[in-house]
C-alpha cells in the first residue's frame, strides 16, 4: 500500500497542492488570492521534480495503473501545462468577470483565483491519472476526473458566453461519459474482468468492437476529436484564452497516452482498430482544417487547429502495435504540442483585448518580440522546422510509413500544407504596417511565457537528441 | 569549419539583435564584413575539396537517434561550388542593401538585414547537408524566410505571391518529405532506419513499387522548387512582386535547391528508378527550356522576362541529369553532363543574381522594369548598359562567359544519350538570344526615354547628402553587380578551375547511378 502511493507519489502532490490552495483560499480575502497561484505553481514544479526523480514501482495497485515512460511523460507534461496555465492566470486575477471571459470590471465576490487554481489542479490529476490508466474503471474515473473540473472551469465567469461553453462542455462529457461507461459495462460482462491484460481474451470479437468504439468515443471526446469535438469551438471562444488553453492541452495529454494503452491491449486480429484510428485521425485534422478555414475569432481558429492537431496526434496511435517508432513519435508530438499550444495561447492571453485577425495588424510594429514569438509558435503549429513540432510530426509521419500506412502520412502531409493557410491568415496581418493605436496594452507574464515557451520550442526542435 | 560557415550568420544576426536599430551604419556594415567572411570561408572550403573525389571537413554527430536522424555535413565537389555561388550572391546583395532607401524605418533595415542573414545561413547549410531531414530542415526555412522577404518588402500583389510561392513550394517540401521517409524507412533491412544520405548510399538501394514511389515524391518536390514544366507557375508572380534583393536569393540559391537535390539526393539513392525514369526528366527538361524561352519571349516586364529565363536555364539541368541515367551512353559522356549541369547551376545563379539587382535598379530608379518604358538609357546610365548587357550575353551563353561554359559541357555531354532532345533543346538557345538581344536593342539603344521619375534634375543639398542626379549605377551598385559579373567571367575563361572539382563527384553519381 505505502509502495503504491509512492508510485502514485506525482499525482498525490499535485492533489495536495489542490486541496491546500481550497484550504489557504478559503481564508484569503476575495480578490487577493495569488497565494493559492503561488502553491498550484509550487506543487507543478514538485510534482514535475518528484515524476522524474522518485521512482516506484513498474504499477500500482494490483496492476490497474502503470508507470512506464509514457506515464512519466504526461505526468511532467500536464503538470507543466498547471504550472504555465497558473502563471497566465496570475495577469487576469483579481477581477472575477475579468478572469475569465469579459472585460467589465465589477468587482468579485466569488474566490474565482481560488476555483481557477484549484479546479486546474484537479483537472491535471485526472489527467495524468488518465495517462497511467491500465484498468476500465480507473480509466472512465479518471476522465470523469479530468473533464468535469474542466466544465467548472468554463463556467467560472458567469457570463452568458461563459455559461454556453460550461453547459456545453458539461452536457457533452456528461453524455460522452455514460458512452463510455456503457463500453466498459460491456466489456466487463465480456471478460469478467476490468484490466487490459484480460481485453486480449474477449469474444465475441463484434461485440468487443463495439464496445471498444463506445470506451473510445469517451476518451474522444477528452482529448476533442472528430466525431466528439463539437465542443471545443464554443468553449474555447466563450472563455478567457487561459481557460483556453487549459481546455485543449491538459485532459488531451492524458486522454491520447489512455487511447494508446487501451489500443494497444486489444490484437489486432479481433478488431481492426488501426484502421479505425487512422480514419478518426482522418477526420480530425480534415475537419478540425477545413472549418479553421472562415475562422475570424483568432479563438474559434485556434480551436479548430486544436482539433485538427489531435488528428495529427492519432496517427501514432493508428500504428501503435505495427512499429517500435510509434511510443517515441507518439510522446515527441505530445510534448512539442504542449509547448506550441500553450505558447500560442500565451500570446493571445497577452493581448485578451485583441481576439479577432483584424486586431493583429501592425503588432510586429507595436510588439515585435511578441510578433515573432507568435510567428514561432504558428509556424511551429505547422511543422515547420527547426520547431519541436516538426519534430513530432517528422516522427509521426516516419511511423506511419514503417507501419504501413503510408497513406495517412499522405493525408496528415497535406492536410499540413492546408492548415499552413489559415495560420498564415493570421501572421500576415501581424507582420502588414496597421494603422496607429493609441493603447495595446500587453500582459507581462502571457508575454514573457509567450516567449519563454516559443523559445523551448525551437530549442527543443534543435536538441531533440536528449529526448529520443 | 563547416558548422562554422552556416552558423556565423545566425551568430552575426544574434548579435545585431542587440544592436540599437537606429545605427544602420552598423548593421549594414556588419552585414557586409560577414559575407566578405562568408566567401573567404567558402574559398577555404572549397580549396579542401578532395580532387579524388570524396568529404571534406565531415561532421556527424547523432540528432535523433531513435529515429535514425543525424548532424552530418560534409563538402565535396557540387557542395563547394554551390557554396561558394551562394557567399558571393549574398556579398552582392550585402553591397547593394548598402544603398537602401535612407527614409526607411530603420528598424525595417534591421529586419530585413536579420532575414537575409538567416537565408544565407539556410542556403549554406542546404548544400553541405549530408543528412535528408537537415536537408529538409534548410530546404523549408529557406521558403519560410523567403515568405518573409516577399510579404514584407516586395511590390504589387505581394501578400498574394507571397502566399502562393510559400503554399505552392511547402506542398513540394511536405511530398519531398514523404519521399525521404519512403527511404529512409526502405532502407530498413539493411539494418535501421537512417536518414543519411552516404549510408544509404553505401546500401542496396530501395527499388520496387517503393522505389518508383520515392521518386515520384522526391521528384516532384524538387520539380516544384526548380521549378520544371508545368509546376513552375509560382515563379513568375514570386520573382515580379519580390524585392530586387530577394528575387536575386530567390534564383541564385533557392532554385539550386531543387536541382542539386537531383545530383545529391535523387539519382545516388534511387538509381534504379531514376535510370528507368530518365526519359521523363529528359522530356520535362526540353519543354521547360523551350517553354520558359518562349513564354520569356512574351514578356513586356524586364523582371518577369528573367524569371522565365531561369526556367530555361534550370531546364537544361534537368535535361542533362536525365541524360546521366542514360546507362547506354557511357561514363564519360554522362560525367560531362553532370559536370556541366552542375557548373550551369553555378553561372545562373551568378548571372541571374546580376540581372535580377540590374532590374531592382530600374524599379528603385524609375518605379517600373516594364522594357518599353525605358529606351535609349545607354547614354544617361552607361555603367547600367555596360553590366546589364554583360551579363545578358552571360546569360545567353556568349563563349568566354560562365553560361557557354555550363551549356556547351552539358549538352555535349548529353548528345550521345538524347541526340533529338539536344538538338530541340539547343533551339531554347535561340530563343533566349534573341529575347535578350530585342530587350537589350529597345532598352539600351534607340530615342531617350526613362519614367518620369527616372529624370531627376539636380537636388539640392539636404545635410551633407546630396541626392545623386544621375540615375545610372552607384559605386557599391557597380561592385555588386561586377563582383558576380567578374565570377561569371572568370569561369568562361578558365572553366578548369570550377569543372576540376566537379568531375570527381559527378564521376562518383554517374557510377552510383549504374548500380
Amino acid at each position: 500500500m505505502t509502495a503504491d502511493v509512492v508510485t502514485l507519489l506525482p499525482e498525490v502532490v499535485l492533489a495536495l497542492g489542490a486541496v491546500l490552495g481550497l484550504l489557504v483560499g478559503s481564508f484569503l480575502p476575495p480578490g487577493r488570492e495569488a497565494p493559492v497561484r503561488g502553491i498550484g505553481i509550487a506543487a507543478s514544479v514538485a510534482t514535475i521534480v518528484v515524476a522524474l526523480v522518485v521512482h516506484g514501482g513498474p504499477s500500482a495497485f494490483g496492476g490497474t495503473y502503470t508507470v512506464d515512460v509514457a506515464t512519466t511523460t504526461v505526468r511532467v507534461l500536464v503538470a507543466g501545462a498547471v504550472g504555465v496555465s497558473l502563471v497566465l492566470a496570475g495577469d487576469v486575477s483579481g477581477v472575477a468577470s475579468q478572469t475569465l471571459g469579459v472585460r467589465k470590471a465589477t468587482p468579485s465576490t466569488g474566490r474565482t483565483d481560488t476555483a481557477f487554481a484549484v479546479l486546474v489542479q484537479l483537472s491535471g490529476v485526472g489527467a495524468m491519472v488518465l495517462g497511467g490508466a491500465s484498468d476500465l474503471l480507473l480509466l472512465a474515473a479518471a476522465v470523469l476526473l479530468a473533464g468535469l473540473p474542466l466544465a467548472a472551469l468554463a463556467g467560472l465567469a458567469r457570463d452568458g458566453r461563459a455559461t454556453e461553453a460550461a453547459l456545453k462542455y458539461f452536457l457533452t462529457s456528461a453524455l460522452f461519459g455514460l458512452v463510455l461507461l456503457t463500453g466498459v459495462t460491456v466489456l466487463l460482462g465480456l471478460t469478467g474482468a476490468t484490466s487490459y491484460a484480460a481485453l486480449g481474451r474477449a469474444t465475441p470479437p463484434v461485440v468487443v468492437a463495439v464496445a471498444l468504439l463506445l470506451v473510445l468515443a469517451g476518451l474522444l471526446m477528452t482529448i476533442g476529436g472528430v466525431p466528439a469535438h463539437f465542443w471545443v469551438p464554443d468553449a474555447v471562444d466563450g472563455t478567457h484564452p487561459v481557460t483556453g488553453a487549459v481546455l485543449t492541452t491538459t485532459a488531451k495529454l492524458g486522454g491520447l497516452v489512455a487511447a494508446w494503452r487501451l489500443l494497444a491491449a486489444v490484437p489486432t486480429t479481433a478488431v481492426p482498430w488501426p484502421l479505425l484510428v487512422a480514419v478518426l485521425a482522418t477526420a480530425s485534422m480534415t475537419l478540425g482544417n477545413l472549418a479553421a478555414f472562415a475562422q475570424t475569432s483568432l479563438r474559434r481558429l485556434l480551436a479548430y487547429s486544436t482539433v485538427s492537431q489531435v488528428g495529427y496526434l492519432l496517427v501514432p496511435v493508428a500504428v501503435a502495435t505495427r512499429t517500435p517508432l510509434a511510443l517515441p513519435a507518439l510522446l515527441g508530438y505530445l510534448a512539442a504540442y504542449a509547448v506550441t499550444n500553450l505558447a500560442v495561447f500565451a500570446v493571445l492571453a497577452a493581448r485578451p483585448h485583441a481576439l479577432e485577425v483584424a486586431d493583429q495588424r501592425g503588432l510586429a510594429r507595436r510588439h515585435p518580440v511578441l510578433a515573432v514569438a507568435l510567428a514561432v509558435g504558428l509556424l511551429g503549429l505547422v511543422g515547420t522546422p527547426p520547431t519541436v513540432v516538426f519534430a513530432g510530426k517528422l516522427a509521426g509521419f516516419t511511423a506511419a510509413v514503417d507501419g504501413g500506412m503510408s497513406w495517412l502520412a499522405v493525408v496528415a502531409v497535406l492536410n499540413s500544407v492546408a492548415s499552413l493557410v489559415y495560420y498564415l491568415r493570421w501572421i500576415a496581418p501581424v507582420f502588414s504596417p496597421g494603422d496607429p493605436v493609441l493603447r495595446d496594452p500587453v500582459a507581462p507574464r502571457a508575454r514573457a511565457v509567450a516567449v519563454v515557451l516559443a523559445v523551448v520550442s525551437v530549442a527543443g526542435g534543435l536538441l531533440v537528441a536528449f529526448a529520443g | 569549419m563547416l558548422t562554422a560557415l552556416w552558423l556565423a550568420p545566425l551568430a552575426v544576426a544574434a548579435v545585431l539583435v542587440a544592436v540599437p536599430a537606429a545605427r544602420r551604419e552598423v548593421v549594414l556594415g556588419a552585414w557586409v564584413v560577414l559575407a566578405v567572411a562568408e566567401v573567404g570561408g567558402a574559398g577555404v572550403v572549397w580549396a579542401a575539396v578532395p580532387r579524388g573525389g570524396g568529404f571534406a571537413f565531415e561532421v556527424a554527430a547523432p540528432w535523433i537517434p531513435a529515429f535514425g536522424v543525424g548532424y552530418h555535413l560534409g563538402a565535396d565537389g557540387f557542395s563547394a561550388p554551390l557554396v561558394a555561388m551562394t557567399a558571393v550572391v549574398f556579398l552582392a546583395v550585402a553591397l547593394s542593401a548598402l544603398r537602401r532607401p535612407p527614409d526607411e524605418d530603420a528598424a525595417r533595415t534591421r529586419a530585413f538585414v536579420l532575414l537575409f542573414l538567416a537565408l544565407e545561413a539556410v542556403g549554406i547549410g542546404v548544400f553541405l547537408a549530408l543528412d535528408l531531414v537537415l536537408f529538409f530542415v534548410f530546404f523549408d526555412l529557406s521558403i519560410v524566410l523567403m515568405y518573409f522577404v516577399i510579404a514584407g518588402w516586395g511590390s504589387g500583389g505581394r501578400v498574394r505571391s507571397a502566399l502562393q510561392f510559400f503554399l505552392y513550394t511547402f506542398l513540394g517540401s511536405l511530398v519531398m518529405l514523404l519521399g525521404f521517409l519512403v527511404l529512409a524507412v526502405g532502407g530498413r533491412t539493411s539494418g535501421g532506419i537512417t536518414f543519411d544520405i552516404p549510408t544509404l548510399a553505401a546500401r542496396a538501394p530501395v527499388t520496387g513499387p517503393a522505389g518508383v514511389l520515392a521518386l515520384v515524391a522526391i521528384g516532384v518536390g524538387l520539380a516544384i522548387k526548380t521549378p520544371v514544366w508545368p509546376v513552375h507557375t509560382w515563379l513568375p508572380p514570386a520573382h515580379t512582386d519580390a524585392p530586387a534583393a530577394g528575387s536575386a536569393v530567390l534564383a541564385a540559391v533557392l532554385l539550386k535547391m531543387g536541382t542539386y537535390g537531383f545530383v545529391r539526393i535523387a539519382m545516388p539513392l534511387l538509381p534504379g528508378p531514376w535510370r528507368s525514369a530518365a526519359i521523363v526528366f529528359v522530356v520535362l527538361g526540353v519543354v521547360s527550356v523551350l517553354w520558359g524561352a518562349l513564354v520569356a519571349l512574351a514578356q513586356r516586364d524586364l523582371k518577369r522576362m528573367i524569371a522565365y529565363t531561369s526556367i530555361t536555364h534550370l531546364g537544361y539541368v534537368v535535361l542533362a541529369v536525365g541524360a546521366a541515367g542514360v546507362v547506354a551512353a557511357g561514363p564519360e559522356a554522362r560525367t560531362l553532363a553532370v559536370t556541366g549541369a552542375t557548373v550551369q547551376m553555378v553561372s545562373h545563379g551568378l548571372v541571374t543574381a546580376a540581372l535580377f539587382l540590374l532590374a531592382g535598379v530600374l524599379r528603385e530608379r524609375g518605379g517600373t522594369s516594364e522594357i518599353a518604358a525605358w529606351s535609349g538609357i545607354a547614354g544617361p546610365m552607361p555603367r547600367f548598359s555596360w553590366t546589364f548587357a554583360l551579363a545578358a550575353f552571360a546569360s545567353l551563353g556568349l563563349p568566354g562567359l560562365s553560361g557557354f561554359v555550363g551549356e556547351f559541357s552539358l549538352l555535349a555531354g548529353s548528345l550521345p544519350a538524347v541526340p533529338v532532345a539536344v538538338v530541340v533543346a539547343a533551339l531554347g538557345l535561340a530563343v533566349t538570344a534573341a529575347l535578350f538581344l530585342r530587350a537589350l536593342q529597345s532598352m539600351l539603344l534607340g530615342d531617350r526615354h526613362l519614367p518620369a521619375a527616372a529624370e531627376r534634375a539636380p537636388a539640392p543639398r539636404i545635410g551633407r547628402f546630396r541626392a545623386p542626379s544621375s540615375p545610372d549605377l552607384r559605386v557599391v551598385e557597380t561592385t555588386a553587380v561586377g563582383l558576380l559579373l567578374a565570377c561569371s567571367v572568370a569561369v568562361g575563361v578558365a572553366p578548369a578551375v570550377l569543372t576540376t572539382t566537379i568531375a570527381p563527384a559527378a564521376a562518383q553519381v554517374v557510377s552510383l547511378v549504374s548500380r
